[in-house]
């Protein structure tokens, strides 16, 4: 399949901004048939790399060639979008780029017929179903792209791409919105795509997804080229090395003393009955020193377990307790000062407030506790003084505590959320996709305070769609699917398959049923 | 009962309602586009007038009436331009630049009236647009007098219904302005212009707009008063919301208010010294109101109505 000239070549690209370097001599090709990741952690310089290819930016130094037929590259005008479309590259952002009030179909013709036409709608559906059956990209095309799911909406992406007669594809952390079963799908379609010929760019900082979809790993470090390998050779611990630049600390789990039950869900119902995503009677308890990992399909109903412990809402049946006593009215100020700490699903969006300022953002949640104001007015000083001590014992990489929290990457900001909940050593904290998104340095440090918090006697619920995450974090596991808890039993008792079964909504492992 | 049935049973009603309806058909129908390509235009007041006086002018000024249509168009689309200007290329508030474009063409309208003819004290008076009898069909009983004893420019308003329907929903360019008013990235990352489809959309349907004007000037009456638009212009912005964006109800909409109003001079009439005559203005603007509420919660607005778009930013 891989002929001799490559599809594509990258050579000697540098880009600065400012003094900031964010790709230094970094060349690379790409051949027919192969999926290259282009592996690296958050702000490596992969997404500055793709988009000096696909034209968004333009590099301070070198060359981007495509092949022109034969054994003949042209070189690409920088710049230039238009340019790398037309030479047949399709790139699929991280941030979809379809516009929800038109079909998948009409989000894919956009922009390919002249706008002062009556429009191919026909040939063009022909076209696109035909790349729908050789691809196994299956969508609905004449659906409205906002009542479509993450997963469809990222297959008329590709399909966008495809319909353009793309011969590269660029993926921009494609498996960021998906859940662990649609990336399975996505990576069975990069695959058959590659198998017809396409050349594929995979854009991720996940190692195992990495190396399960991609032929050949690029490893960008800091801007730089930190290493090339062909994943059939390569070692998961030694490129978790080259990524980071040091050797990660693997996070260790002592077993943890389990005391009292602080939080308790009886029967508790909660949203429309028979609904998925409802609560339908479950029970459960978080109890101090454990932590409990939530495992499910997302849209099962942990949304509504996040609202009840964070205080969003109150069970509509059945009774939540906190240290004993019920709670019966959504009062999140109350909850938080009762000592429950909140990470949010969307930290971006409920986390923090994007145009206040970092100290602001640390001192949100108790502003009107002694320690952040006086006589009823905000203490500027003690906020900011408290904000900068935060900001060095957790590492927030930022400006300064006066810095915008929108500028910050997804890794600092979950940073600062946790300067803002464990700083007020809770004892119940809900961890709601913790590390969703985040590299491996941020990701290991999310899981170590965590354990922390255990170990100082915090009961801990994480929720999860990474199973690798709550096996290394959870003491024991519930497990969530419509709307109904199973309780799995202590973690070492279990294996991926168990969870898998139950979080497809079979009650009865297979162990269980031959007893 | 009995004043009800005659006012809905006679065809000079409907074809009040539907001479009503025009310029707000051309109005909404202008608004409509802008919004559909994610800019909102204020400046729609204004632009009203200044059609009404540009094509007024015109035609006194010796221009046939087509003539005149077509100076009021240049002229709403010259103000249309201004506002894309300041909207989508500087990306200034869509809101404080509608505002000034209503008082700066309204100010500008009547200046230049002004200085036009500064010696006359009863607004002059041109041949307006006479009814169109289409073959005779005028002279069918109740629609005769309804359909067809409108003006060109009411015809010209129902076909652009349908041509903007149309061009909306079934061309590639409909496609890229109702994409640019939802996600301007999508018609960027497909090689489209986000600035280029904006404009284009704002001065377009600035120019509609200013046909509403000139309806009133050279169809509706036959002469230029200061006050004569008179919120319509601002009628039209909420008919838009009532239509959900879609042309065809939009026409509707239009055509309800028309009938509302033409309603209203009629109930006046009959019962006008039992109620006072204000009570009676007011009910067409009471009833868009309630429409609004009932209609406008669910209303599917353009997604990036209001956001500005700079190229290479991340959103």
């Amino acid at each position: 399949m891989t002929s001799h000239t490559p599809l594509l070549s990258l050579t000697d690209i540098t880009k600065r901004f400012g003094t900031l370097i964010a790709n230094n001599a970094i060349s690379l090709d790409l051949h027919q048939g192969e999926i290259l990741a282009l592996l690296g952690e958050n702000g490596a310089g992969k997404t500055t790399l793709m988009n000096i290819l696909f034209g968004h930016y333009v590099q301070d130094e070198g060359t981007v060639r495509v092949a022109a037929g034969g054994d003949v590259m042209t070189t690409l005008p920088p710049g230039s979008p238009g340019a790398a479309l037309a030479a047949g590259i399709g790139m699929v952002h991280q941030h979809f780029t379809l516009a929800e009030n038109l079909s998948g179909l009409d989000n894919i013709r956009l922009g390919t017929e002249p706008l002062l036409s009556f429009g191919r709608r026909h040939a063009a559906r022909a076209k696109v179903e035909k790349i729908i059956t050789e691809s196994g990209l299956d969508v609905d095309l004449d659906r409205r792209v906002d009542g479509l799911t993450v997963g469809e909406k990222q297959r008329v992406e590709i399909l966008k791409a495809l319909y353009r007669d793309a011969r590269v594809l660029i993926l921009d952390e494609p498996t960021a919105v998906l859940t662990p079963q649609e990336a399975e799908g996505l990576f069975a379609v990069l695959r058959r795509l590659a198998a017809n010929g396409l050349g594929v760019i995979f854009i991720s900082h996940k190692l195992g997804e990495v190396l399960a979809v991609s032929h050949r790993i690029m490893v960008l470090r800091a801007g730089e080229q930190a290493g090339e390998l062909v994943t059939a050779q390569a070692d998961r611990r030694a490129i978790a090395d080259l990524m980071v630049g040091k050797a990660v600390a693997e996070v260790t789990r002592t077993p943890g003393a389990r005391g009292r039950a602080l939080v308790e869900f009886q029967s508790v119902s909660l949203g429309k009955p028979g609904h998925r995503a409802a609560l339908h009677g479950v029970s459960f308890d978080l109890r101090a020193g454990e932590v409990v990992g939530l495992a499910g399909v997302s849209g099962n109903g942990q949304s509504a377990i996040a609202a009840l412990i964070s205080g969003l809402a109150v069970p509509d049946s059945g009774t939540m307790r906190l240290y004993g006593d019920p709670v019966t009215r959504a009062d999140p100020r109350r909850l938080v000062a009762a000592g429950v700490a909140r990470m949010p699903e969307d930290r971006q969006h409920d986390g923090v407030v994007g145009t206040m300022s970092v100290a602001d953002n640390i001192a949100i949640e108790e502003v009107r506790s002694p320690g952040f104001s006086r006589y009823g007015f905000i203490d500027a000083k003690a906020i900011r003084a408290r904000a900068t001590a935060a900001i060095a014992a957790y590492d927030v990489r930022c400006p300064g505590p006066d810095a915008e929290a929108r500028l910050l990457s997804g890794g600092n900001v979950q940073k600062l959320i946790l300067a803002r909940v464990l700083e007020r050593a809770p004892r119940v904290i809900l961890a709601n996709q913790p590390t969703r998104g985040l590299d491996i340095g941020a990701q290991a440090e999310v899981h170590r305070r965590i354990i922390a918090a255990r170990d100082r006697g915090a009961a801990v619920l994480v929720i999860s769609e990474d199973l690798d995450e709550l096996f290394a974090l959870s003491d024991r596991f519930l497990v969530i699917h419509a709307g109904e808890i199973t309780d799995a039993g202590p973690a070492e008792t279990l294996d991926r398959a168990t969870v898998g079964l139950l979080m497809a909504g079979q009650t009865h492992t297979p162990e269980t049923l031959a007893s | 009962m009995d004043v009800l049935f005659d006012i809905f049973g006679s065809a000079n009603f409907w074809a009040a309602a539907i001479r009503i309806a025009t310029p707000l058909i051309f109005g909404v129908l202008g608004a409509l586009i802008c919004e559909r390509a994610g800019v909102l235009n204020l400046g729609i007041e204004g632009i009203f007038v200044a059609g009404a006086m540009a094509g007024w002018l015109a035609v006194y000024l010796g221009a046939g009436l087509w003539g005149g249509v077509l100076v009021a168009a240049l002229t709403g689309a010259a103000f249309g331009l201004l506002h894309a200007f300041l909207t989508v290329v500087l990306g200034l508030s869509q809101h404080v630049s509608g505002i000034g474009i209503t008082l700066l063409a309204t100010s500008a309208s009547y200046f230049t009236y002004r200085t036009a003819l500064p010696d006359v004290s009863s607004p002059p008076r041109i041949v307006p647009f006479q009814s169109l009898d289409l073959a005779g069909l005028s002279d069918l009983p109740f629609f005769g007098p309804v359909l067809f004893s409108q003006t060109a420019l009411t015809w010209l308003a129902l076909l652009l219904v349908a041509l903007v329907a149309f061009v909306l929903y079934r061309t590639p360019l409909g496609l890229s302005i109702r994409a640019v008013g939802d996600n301007p990235a999508s018609v960027e990352a497909q090689g489209l212009s986000v600035i280029g489809l904006r404009i284009g959309a704002v001065v377009v349907g600035s120019a509609l707009m200013a046909l509403g004007g000139a309806f009133l000037t050279m169809s509706a009456f036959d002469a230029f008063f200061f006050g004569m638009v008179n919120g319509r212009g601002w009628i039209c912005i909420a008919l838009v919301v009532f239509a959900s964006w879609q042309p065809g109800k939009a026409l509707l909409g239009a055509l309800l208010f028309g009938a509302f109003d033409a309603f209203q001079i009629r109930l006046q009439a009959e019962i006008g010294q039992v109620v006072p005559g204000q009570v009676f203005l007011m009910l067409p603007y009471l009833l868009s109101i309630l429409a609004l509420v009932l209609v406008a919660r669910k209303a599917d607005y353009p997604r990036a109505l209001l956001q500005p778009w700079t190229k290479g930013q991340r959103h």
